[in-house]
C-alpha cells in the first residue's frame, strides 16, 4: 500500500498556514451532532479532548486510572520547549525545527516537525492563560533553561514539575468541559478495540475496570492518546500502567505500526538495585545542566566517589564532545556510559552506574551568591552552604526523591546514574492529519510515530502533546468530520459493535481458562529481559533473531501457562496486566523484526554492524532514510511499508556534537 | 547505606467489591530487602498470594514515583507510611525492621467508599475540581505569556499550592475527613495568579459548595493534612480560601 | 455571605465557630479582670463595686445577651461539627497514629468543650443565679465576694475549678491561633506573633483564673 503522509504543497513554513486556511471546516451547529472518542488523558488526550469539546464536539473521554489527572504526562519533569526567544539567544521556529530533525537523526518527517515548532510558542501562551505555574525571574516574566542537543535556552519549566503542571493546566480543561457537559469522563475504563463499520473507525469496546462489564461507544471519529509502550520492557521509567494495548488494537484492526523499534534510552535514571524493581526513576535530563558526569579513570575502582581525586576522574562526556559536553543527546549520552560500563569504569555495588556530580555546581552557584551580597573572599563552607541553597532551590525535588529511593545524600555525594527506557518515539503511522492508516482513526501525542525521529530530545514530548491536542487536531479533525455531518449516530446494536464485543469477550474468556501455572508479572519480566539484552541500548542481527524466536516461544507458553485468579466479572487487576503482556508480547517481536530489517544505527537504535570507527552511530541514508510502516498481517506476520522521507530543508548530515 | 533483609507481618484490609463488609487478612512476607519500595513488598506478597491460588491484594497504583498521586495506603497509622513529605510509592522498606506488623488499610472517609481492598474511589476530587477549579479559557485565546508579569513570589506560592498530587492523604488523615487541603490548594493556585481573576469569586463559593456536597467533614485545624501531605502543601493555603471564601460570599449579591 | 451560607456551609460554620470565639475570648478579659480584683486585697470592697455595676448597667446587660447567643452559637455549631465531622468517616481506623502529625487538644476540641460546658453550667449555679437573685429579688447589696469565699472554702469545689480552667487552658491554646485561622488571618510574618499572643492570653487568663479558688481555699486574702 502506497503511504500518503498529506503533507500539504508549498514552502515548508507556509505548509501549515494554508493547510488551515484551507481545510474544510465544521459549522457549530453540525459540531454538536459529531461524537468524538478520546482513548487516553495525558497531555495528548487531555487537551484534545479539552479543545475539542471547547468547540461544540460532543466528546467521551477514557483512561484506565482512576481520574484524568494521573495519566503518565503528569512524570515528566524537566520542561517543555518552545521557540519564543524569550532569552534573545537566537532561538526561532527554524532553529526549533532544525535542532529536532538533527535530534531525531533525519529519520522524522519535515512537515510535521516544522509544524510542531510553530505552534510552540501558543502552547506556552496557552498553559499561562490557564494558571500554570512556570518559573519565572525576579522581573516576573518567564524563565527558561537550556536542555540536551541545543545550544539555546528555550526550555520553559515548573521546577522539576513541568509535566505534572501542564497535564494539571489541560486536566483542569478537561474537566471544565465535562461541568459544561460537553465532555463525559469514562475513568477506570480501558479500551479493548475498534469498531470497524465500513472501512471506518466508528467506536470502541471498553471494559469498565471496576465491575469487568464490556461497554459499547460509538463515536464518528477515535482518538488514540495512548501514550508509548517504553513497558514492553518490563523495566522503563513508565507508569506501571502504562501500555501498548489501544495502539495494539487499533494496529491489529489496520493501522500501521511506524519505526517500533526507535526507544528512547533515558541517561539519567537511578540504576537498578535488585530483583524486586518494578519500575525505574527518571532524573530528569535537566540535571546535565549544572551537574557532570563521570567514572574513575582507573577500571574496577572501589573508592569512594569523594576519595577520587580530581585528577584521577574521567568525564567522559566533555571530553569526547567538548562542543556539547554534558549537554549531548539523550541517545549519545547513554550509549557513552554504557560504553564505560562495559569497559569496566562503571561505580556502585553493580558497577552497572556512572557518576553525576553537582560538587561544581554548588562551588559556583556559592560563589555567585556570596558575590551577589558583596562577599567577594568567601569561606568555603559559606560558599558551599549557599550553592547548596541555589541547588536546592533548582533541583530539591529531584535530590530528595534520589535520596528516598537510594538512601544517599546527593548533596554530598554524587548521585548513581544508568540508561533506563523511557519514550518510544515509534508509535502507530500517522499522516500530517495525525489519521493513521485507518479513516476515522487518530494517533496523538506518543502514540503516533511523527515527529521525533530516531531519537526526541528533551522537553520535546509535552511539546509534541499538547501540540496536537491543542493546536492540530481541532483542524485536522474537522477535515474528516466535515463529509461525517451526514452520518447519524450509529445505534450500538449494529452487528459490528456485537462482533468485536464478542471477539473482546472471547478473548477475555480465553485468558480466564487458561488456569496455568506462571503469573502475568513473571511472563512480563521474561519478555523484559529477552527485549532488553537483545533490542536494547545495542543490537545486532544475531541477538535480534534470537529474540524473535525467544519471544514466539514465550508467546506460546504465555498463551498456555499463565495464570490469572479471580473473576472477569469483578476489579482483577491480574486480568488487565495479563491483556496488556499479551499485547506487549506480540509487540515486542514486531520491534525486533523493525530492529533487525533496520540495518543502521540511528539516533536510539544502535546496531553494533554499524558504526564510525571511534563508535558512534553511523546512519545508512540511501537503504534506511524512510518511515518503517507495519502492516498486520495475521499471527506473527506483517508487512513493510516504506514512506520515503524527503528532506526538503535539512541536510542530513553525520550528527556531531564534538 | 547498610543494606538488611527482613521478615514481616502484614495485616491487610481485604473487601471483595464496595457493596461487601470486608475484613482484615494476615500475611506473612519473608527474605524483604530494605531496599524495596514498600509497593515492591506488595508485589512480592501479591506474587505469593496467585501462587497459592488466592487474589492478589488490589491497590491503586501507577507512576511509582510520588507525582501520579494514585497510591493510598494507609500504613500503621499514617497515610503513606511513617516517613513524612512522602507518597506510598516512594516509602522505601529501610523504614521498617525484622519482625515488624504491618497494618494497611485503605483511606477511610465516606466520600472516599472502597471499591475493592485497598481502592478507593476518589471522583469526589475529579468533581470538585469541575466545579470551579480552572480559568475559563478556551484554547487560543491566549495572549502572549510573557504579556502579563507575575511577581515571583505569588508565582512560586502557587506553584507550591500547585504541586498537590490530589491523592487524598489529607482526606484521610484529618480525624474530620476534611478536604480543605486538597480544596484550598487549588482555589490559592488560582487565586494567586492575575490569571484566576475574573472568577476568584465564583470559584471558591462553587468549590467549597461542591466539597460540601461531597460529604467530607470540617476543618477544625488540627493542622494533621499539612503534616502528612507527601507535597507539603501548607494550610497557610487553607486560611487564604478562608479569606477568599469570605471576601467572595460577603460581596456576593445572591 | 447569604444567612444560610453563614450557618450551613463547612466554611460558613468554621466562621461562626472563630466569631463567637473571639467574643468570648474578649469576654473572658473582661471577666478575669473584674475578678482579679479580689487580688487588691481590700476586702473585696473595688471587687464588689464592679461587680455591682456589671449587673447593673444596661448597656452590660444589653452586651450580656449577646454573650449568650454567642455561647450557645459557639455550643450549638460545636455540637453540628462534632457529628458531622463524625460521620465523614463511618468506618475508623483500626491503626491510627494522630499523635504523629497533630496535638492531642487540637482533636479534642469536643471533649474540651464538653467539659467546659459541664463546668459552665457548675459556674452559672454557684455565682450567676445568685446574682440575679440578688437583682430582682431584694434591695440588699449583693456581696459577690463573701459569696465566692465561701464557695471556695470547699476543696471539691476548688478541685472542680480547677479542672476546668485545665479544660479551659488547653481550650483556648488551640482555639485562640485558630480562630485566626479560620478567619483567613495566617501570614507568615504575624503568626509568629499571634501564636505567642495566644499562648501568653492563654497563660494569663488561666493562672489568674486559677489562684481565685485558691487564694480564698488557702485564705491568702484579708
Amino acid at each position: 500500500m502506497a503511504l500518503d503522509s498529506k503533507i500539504p504543497a508549498g514552502e515548508m513554513k507556509e505548509k501549515w498556514n494554508d493547510y488551515k486556511g484551507h481545510v474544510k471546516l465544521v459549522n457549530p451547529a453540525n459540531k454538536r451532532k459529531l461524537e468524538v472518542i478520546v482513548i487516553g488523558t495525558g497531555l495528548a488526550g487531555a487537551s484534545a479532548a479539552a479543545a475539542l469539546g471547547e468547540m461544540g464536539y460532543q466528546v467521551k473521554a477514557f483512561c484506565f486510572q482512576d481520574s484524568p489527572r494521573r495519566a503518565h504526562s503528569i512524570a515528566a519533569q524537566g520542561g517543555i520547549n518552545a521557540a519564543k526567544n524569550y532569552q534573545n539567544d537566537g532561538d526561532s521556529v527554524f532553529r526549533l525545527f532544525y535542532d529536532t530533525v538533527k535530534g531525531g537523526d533525519y529519520r522524522a518527517r519535515e512537515g510535521n516537525v516544522h509544524r510542531l515548532a510553530e505552534v510552540s510558542a501558543a502552547i506556552i501562551d496557552q498553559c499561562v492563560a490557564q494558571g500554570v505555574p512556570f518559573a519565572r525571574e525576579y522581573g516576573g516574566l518567564l524563565s527558561n533553561r537550556s536542555f540536551g542537543g541545543t545550544q539555546v535556552q528555550r526550555t520553559f519549566y515548573a521546577a522539576g514539575q513541568t509535566g505534572q503542571q501542564l497535564l494539571l493546566g489541560a486536566y483542569s480543561a478537561l474537566e471544565r468541559q465535562v461541568a459544561l457537559g460537553n465532555v463525559t469522563m469514562y475513568s477506570r475504563h480501558e479500551m479493548l478495540d475498534v469498531v470497524m463499520i465500513d472501512g471506518k473507525a466508528r467506536g470502541i469496546i471498553a471494559r469498565d475496570l471496576v465491575n469487568g462489564k464490556l461497554e459499547r461507544h460509538f463515536g464518528h471519529a477515535v482518538l488514540l492518546c495512548s501514550g508509548g509502550y517504553g513497558n514492553v520492557f518490563y523495566l522503563s521509567t513508565n507508569a506501571m500502567g502504562s501500555n501498548v494495548t489501544a495502539a495494539w488494537k487499533a494496529h491489529k484492526k489496520g493501522a500501521f505500526f511506524g519505526n517500533p523499534c526507535f526507544t528512547q534510552i533515558h541517561p539519567t535514571c537511578i540504576p537498578v538495585s535488585g530483583d524486586h524493581q518494578s519500575k525505574l526513576t527518571l532524573m530528569s535530563e535537566s540535571l546535565r545542566n549544572d551537574g557532570r558526569i563521570w567514572v574513575p579513570k582507573q577500571a574496577n575502582d572501589s573508592r569512594k566517589a569523594t576519595d577520587i581525586p580530581e585528577e584521577e576522574r574521567d568525564y567522559y562526556l566533555e571530553r569526547r564532545y567538548p562542543a556539547f559536553g554534558n549537554l549531548v543527546p539523550r541517545d549519545v549520552a547513554s550509549r557513552a556510559a554504557k560504553e564505560r560500563c562495559d569497559a569496566g569504569f562503571g561505580v556502585g555495588t553493580t558497577k552497572m552506574a556512572v557518576y553525576l556530580d553537582f560538587a561544581d555546581a554548588i562551588k559556583r552557584y556559592g560563589k555567585i551568591e556570596a558575590g551577589k551580597s558583596g562577599n567577594h573572599s568567601p569561606a568555603e563552607a559559606d560558599v558551599i552552604a549557599m550553592g547548596k541553597k541555589v541547588v536546592a532551590e533548582k533541583y530539591g525535588n529531584l535530590f530528595e526523591m534520589y535520596e528516598k529511593i537510594t538512601g544517599e545524600n546527593p548533596y554530598e555525594l554524587p548521585m548513581r546514574i544508568y540508561p533506563a527506557v523511557h519514550y518510544t518515539m515509534g508509535g502507530l503511522w500517522v499522516d500530517y492529519e495525525l489519521q493513521t492508516t485507518v479513516p476515522g482513526l487518530y494517533a496523538l501525542g506518543e502514540a503516533n510515530f511523527s515527529d521525533h525521529g530516531a531519537n526526541r530530545l528533551g522537553a520535546s514530548a509535552l511539546m509534541q502533546g499538547l501540540a496536537d491536542g491543542y493546536f492540530v487536531i481541532p483542524y485536522t479533525l474537522g477535515n474528516y468530520l466535515a463529509d461525517e455531518i451526514r452520518t447519524a449516530a450509529i445505534n450500538t446494536d449494529h452487528p459490528a459493535f456485537a462482533d468485536a464485543e464478542k471477539a473482546v469477550n472471547d478473548r477475555i474468556n480465553q485468558l480466564m481458562n487458561i488456569k496455568g501455572n506462571e503469573s502475568v508479572e513473571s511472563f512480563h519480566k521474561r519478555l523484559g529481559k529477552i527485549m532488553w539484552d537483545k533490542c536494547g541500548m545495542a543490537r545486532n542481527a544475531q541477538g535480534l533473531t534470537q529474540a524473535i524466536a525467544e519471544i514466539q516461544r514465550l508467546k506460546k507458553e504465555f498463551w498456555s501457562n499463565v495464570k490469572i485468579p479471580g473473576d472477569k466479572n469483578e476489579m482483577n487487576t491480574e486480568l488487565d496486566k495479563a491483556g496488556r503482556v499479551a499485547d506487549f508480547i506480540e509487540l515486542g517481536e514486531l520491534m525486533c523484526i523493525d530492529a533487525l530489517n533496520r540495518n543502521e544505527s540511528c539516533g536510539g537504535h544502535f546496531r553494533e554492524e554499524s558504526q564510525t570507527e571511534d563508535g558512534e552511530a553511523k546512519r545508512d541514508d540511501d537503504n534506511y532514510s524512510y518511515v518503517a510502516a507495519w502492516e498486520y498481517k495475521g499471527d506473527s506476520s506483517w508487512e513493510l511499508n516504506k514512506e520515503p522521507l524527503e528532506f526538503e530543508i535539512v541536510k542530513p548530515t553525520q550528527r556531531s556534537y564534538k | 547505606m547498610e543494606h538488611y533483609h527482613m521478615n514481616l507481618t502484614l495485616k491487610v484490609w481485604r473487601q471483595k467489591n464496595s457493596q461487601a463488609s470486608g475484613n482484615f487478612d494476615t500475611h506473612s512476607v519473608k527474605n524483604i530487602s530494605s531496599e524495596m519500595s514498600f509497593l515492591e513488598m506488595f508485589d512480592v506478597l501479591n506474587e505469593q498470594l496467585i501462587e497459592s491460588g488466592k487474589e492478589p491484594i488490589a491497590f491503586d497504583h501507577d507512576c511509582r514515583e510520588g507525582i501520579c498521586g494514585a497510591c493510598s495506603m494507609y500504613i500503621d497509622g499514617q497515610p503513606h507510611g511513617p516517613w513524612q513529605k512522602n507518597t506510598t510509592c516512594q516509602l522505601h522498606m529501610r523504614a521498617f525492621k525484622d519482625g515488624d506488623t504491618i497494618v494497611v488499610e485503605p483511606w477511610r472517609s465516606k466520600a472516599f467508599p472502597v471499591i475493592k481492598d485497598l481502592v478507593v474511589d476518589r471522583g469526589a476530587f475529579d468533581r470538585i475540581i469541575q466545579a470551579g477549579g480552572y480559568i475559563s479559557v478556551n484554547t487560543g485565546n491566549a495572549v502572549d505569556a510573557n504579556a502579563l508579569p507575575i511577581d515571583k513570589k505569588k508565582a512560586d506560592d502557587a506553584f507550591d499550592a500547585a504541586s498537590c498530587i490530589g491523592c487524598g492523604a489529607c482526606v484521610a488523615t484529618c480525624k474530620n475527613g476534611s478536604a480543605m487541603l486538597f480544596v484550598s490548594a487549588k482555589v490559592s493556585q488560582l487565586a494567586l495568579l492575575p490569571q484566576g481573576e475574573p472568577e476568584r469569586q465564583s470559584r471558591v463559593l462553587n468549590m467549597v459548595a461542591q466539597m460540601d456536597k461531597e460529604g467530607f467533614g470540617n476543618c477544625t485545624n488540627t493542622y494533621a493534612c499539612e503534616a502528612e501531605c507527601p507535597k507539603g502543601i501548607s494550610v497557610a493555603n487553607i486560611a487564604r480560601m478562608n479569606r477568599e471564601y469570605l471576601g467572595a460570599s460577603l460581596g456576593s449579591e445572591d | 455571605m447569604t444567612w444560610k451560607q453563614l450557618f450551613t456551609s463547612s466554611l460558613g460554620k468554621k466562621f461562626t465557630m472563630a466569631f463567637t470565639g473571639f467574643f468570648l475570648i474578649l469576654f473572658l478579659i473582661v471577666h478575669v479582670t473584674i475578678n482579679a480584683c479580689i487580688f487588691l486585697n481590700d476586702g473585696g470592697q473595688t471587687y464588689n463595686t464592679v461587680a455591682h455595676f456589671m449587673s447593673h448597667n444596661w448597656i452590660v446587660r444589653f452586651l450580656e445577651i449577646g454573650l449568650f447567643a454567642g455561647l450557645i452559637l459557639h455550643i450549638i455549631q460545636g455540637l453540628v461539627l462534632w457529628k458531622q465531622n463524625r460521620d465523614a468517616r463511618p468506618i475508623k481506623y483500626y491503626s491510627n497514629k494522630p499523635e504523629k502529625n497533630s496535638t492531642w487538644y487540637s482533636r479534642s476540641m469536643g471533649l474540651l468543650g464538653t467539659l467546659l460546658l459541664l463546668f459552665l453550667v457548675m459556674h452559672l449555679s454557684h455565682f450567676y443565679v445568685g446574682t440575679k437573685v440578688a437583682l430582682y429579688g431584694g434591695d440588699q447589696p449583693h456581696n459577690l465576694y463573701n459569696e465566692m469565699r465561701e464557695t471556695f472554702s470547699y476543696w471539691w469545689i476548688v478541685a472542680a475549678y480547677i479542672i476546668g480552667v485545665i479544660a479551659l487552658f488547653w481550650h483556648l491554646m488551640h482555639g485562640f491561633q485558630s480562630a485566626f485561622q479560620s478567619l483567613g488571618l495566617n501570614h507568615k510574618r504575624y503568626r509568629p506573633i499571634i501564636q505567642a499572643a495566644g499562648l501568653g492570653y492563654t497563660v494569663i487568663i488561666c493562672v489568674l483564673f486559677i489562684l481565685m479558688p485558691l487564694a480564698f481555699y488557702f485564705n491568702w486574702l484579708a
